[in-house]
């Protein structure tokens, strides 16, 4: 085991290169660049035995990732804001293909105006594409997270991308202590990828010619399933993962002192991190709160929330709307919970970059908890204090 | 090679679901069995993709993979890096259409080109969206009607040859159904040149053009009849005409008039009638004296 000091991009590329990525296709954009870069550095220097594809848009980059993919070689690919709604199409494609892809977005907004701040538009809009998508909230979690996505994503019954997100800035360009195990240790959790189909001129298929209805409806419910399948299989394989490195970032979900908790506040990525800083505080004033950080947003945690009492009340933070909706996490957290008596509040926050400090967060479960909150509140003023809700 | 000389084996099945009369069949049929068993397919949303047939089954002996209409080129580098990576040597193909060629795909393949991707990008052009239902493409010619051009399309197809050389591809070449020993040599030739190739074939679409589907063949071989269409092979940037094409260049033959091409398709059936558009007709014939013209300068 190594102990380094790197940004998560780094660590991303890190982390390809410790899966023996075999091809990485890949292009530019603001804040995903240093993770093209440094991959290519590695190919270039040698420490890195991958083909780089250096693609002209990322609508390729998914394309030739599928194409690599199809071949039966582990594959990675980068991404963040408009690159990942260019590839929007590609997405779709890589998971009715069934291709094990997994890659890293870097959640930044979407302009206009131009914005490369940190939220989670870009990701919940490929919420339906069939990815699974963790959400990370440490650089160690970003490199732990990668190795474990291939395990999860190559596995016979799932068989499905995975994107792996982290959030502009805050985790892509701010260096922090990662230990990176040593390489037997790795290739022993991870071994060579195993097709479950390949394109062999040995073995001529016709993969994804016209396809009939029925066919078509059972396909999408075996994605269904894969997907529902991978929820046992995201702990198990994080448990795996703690047993030889030690580390460990939560299953499906990170539980902070929610086990007792009057008052949980459900996050993801960084956002999380920063609720549990938040919950340090409440707790030394005497307030029962607990944290749930999403780690997987798809598979979404529907059992793991369920266990909270019916009496917890839930205070769910989103950096992503869904317009003439609500908040995305909000809508998933209500959904999960339907028919049960849960007091449910929504906060958008954070959008465009705005900072969601622990102060923030302390305010907004007092909020809750003194009956002053709405069902849906909006982060408000300057200075990241909350100064009202609409 | 005579035509009774080519590999027996048939790699595009029986069975397919192409129209009768389809030229796009005919170049599968002569491609594939000038690049053999060893041959990966990547297909974006054009009539081929309906040509394979539906699930479970397909019409082709070699592996296909689907891909979207904008990203075959883009799909074709990262099939070759995975092969590359396995130490294979299986030649990679694009087989697509002219709107995936001319339009919606042309920055892929301009990156694919770029890049130096070894592979081989075949266009069958039929000169439209046939596949859709007959609308204009960025290869619909002058004075075509189509279903989003009502009254005939008012500019001229793009130069996608020019395009092809301007990056500098070891080889490129044009060919057509109706000539398929041609097209069989010229496939050959491509297989066997690394890097990234380009070849066009013209393939006529009896419901997209409006004729008889028992004259493909020949309204193939009419269009270098009469020099709407070349064959050419351009390697490290010069220009060759091959066939009657090169006959028409040298002056060896006279060229068939342009009207017999015309008036033989139902897409131009404006031009002749309630009345004869004398404007539009010289405007044709203009554009094909004048592609000839450059031709004759050692151009495009």
């Amino acid at each position: 085991m190594k102990l380094i000091m790197d940004t998560a991009n780094h660590i991303a590329g890190e982390a390809a290169k410790a899966a023996r990525a075999e091809v990485v296709a890949a292009y530019p954009i603001t804040p995903q660049t240093t993770v093209v870069e440094y991959i290519q550095k590695l190919i270039s220097n040698g420490e890195f035995d991958a083909d780089f594809i250096c693609v002209e848009s990322e609508h390729s980059a998914m394309a030739a990732t599928i194409g690599a993919s199809a071949t039966g070689v582990r594959t990675f690919t980068a991404t963040s804001s408009h690159g990942l709604l260019y590839m929007h199409e590609m997405l779709h494609w890589a998971a009715l293909a069934r291709l094990p892809i997994v890659m890293v977005n870097i959640n930044r907004t979407i302009g206009p105006g131009w914005n490369i701040w940190a939220d989670h538009q870009d990701s919940m809009a490929q919420r339906d594409t069939g990815w699974l998508q963790f959400h990370c909230g440490s650089n160690q979690e970003v490199f732990d997270t990668v190795i474990q996505s291939y395990k999860i994503a190559e596995a016979e019954e799932i068989q499905l991308p995975i994107m792996v997100n982290f959030d502009a800035f805050i985790l892509s360009h701010t260096s922090m202590p990662v230990s990176i195990p040593d390489q037997p240790v790795i290739d022993k959790f991870l071994p060579k990828r195993k097709p479950v189909w390949k394109l062999d001129s040995s073995d001529p298929l016709t993969h994804g010619n016209i396809i009939p209805p029925d066919p078509y409806l059972e396909i999408r419910k075996s994605m269904q399933e894969s997907q529902d399948k991978a929820r046992d299989l995201i702990r198990t394989t994080a448990e795996e993962w703690k047993k030889l490195t030690g580390f460990w970032h939560g299953g499906t979900v990170e539980e902070y002192r929610a086990e007792d908790a009057d008052l949980v506040v459900l996050a993801m990525g960084t956002l999380g991190s920063e609720a549990k800083v938040a919950v340090d505080r409440l707790r030394k004033e005497r307030i029962k709160a607990g944290v749930f950080r999403i780690r997987s947003f798809r598979p979404f945690p529907i059992d793991e929330i369920k266990k909270l009492s019916e009496e917890t009340k839930l205070v769910v933070v989103d950096k992503a709307l869904s317009f003439g909706g609500e908040g995305v996490l909000y809508s998933e957290v209500k959904s999960a919970l339907y028919g049960r008596k849960n007091e449910i509040f929504g906060w958008i926050a954070g959008l465009g970059g705005k900072d969601v400090s622990w102060q923030d967060l302390v305010q907004m479960v007092k909020a809750v908890k003194d009956g002053k909150a709405k069902p849906v509140n909006w982060q408000k003023g300057g200075k990241g204090a909350i100064t009202g809700f609409i | 090679m005579p035509l009774r000389d080519l590999s027996k084996e048939e790699l595009y099945l029986p069975g397919s679901a192409a129209c009768a009369g389809c030229g796009d069949g005919i170049a599968l049929r002569i491609a594939l069995k000038a690049l053999g068993k060893d041959t990966i397919f990547t297909v974006p949303a054009c009539c081929t993709s309906v040509i394979e047939s539906s699930y479970p089954n397909t019409s082709f002996g070699i592996p296909v993979m689907n891909i979207a209409f904008a990203a075959s080129a883009a799909c074709a580098s990262g099939i070759r890096a995975g092969l590359r990576r396995q130490g294979k040597e299986t030649q990679v193909v694009v087989w697509a259409g002219d709107g995936a060629t001319y339009d919606i795909g042309v920055a892929s393949l301009s990156g694919a080109w770029e890049r130096e991707t070894d592979f081989l990008y075949i266009c069958y052009n039929n000169q439209m969206y046939s596949n859709t239902g007959i609308q204009r493409s960025g290869a619909t010619p002058f004075g075509a009607w189509t279903t989003t051009t009502w009254k005939g399309k008012e500019e001229s197809e793009k130069d996608m040859i020019a395009i092809a050389m301007a990056h500098h591809l070891p080889y490129i070449a044009t060919a057509t159904i109706g000539y398929p020993e041609d097209l069989h040599r010229k496939v050959q030739k491509a297989k066997s040149i690394p890097g990234p190739k380009y070849i066009e074939i013209l393939s006529p679409c009896p419901p997209g053009w409006r004729y008889d589907m028992s004259k493909t063949v020949e309204m193939s071989k009419l269009s270098i009849a009469t020099g709407v269409w070349a064959l050419l092979e351009v390697e490290e940037g010069n220009i060759t005409f091959n066939g009657r094409s090169k006959a028409i260049l040298e002056g060896k033959i006279k060229p068939k008039p342009v009207e017999d091409w015309l008036s033989g398709q139902g897409r131009f059936a404006h031009l002749f009638k309630p009345k004869r558009d004398e404007e539009r007709i010289k405007k044709f014939e203009e554009i094909i004296d004048q592609k000839w013209q450059r031709h004759r300068e050692g151009k495009l």
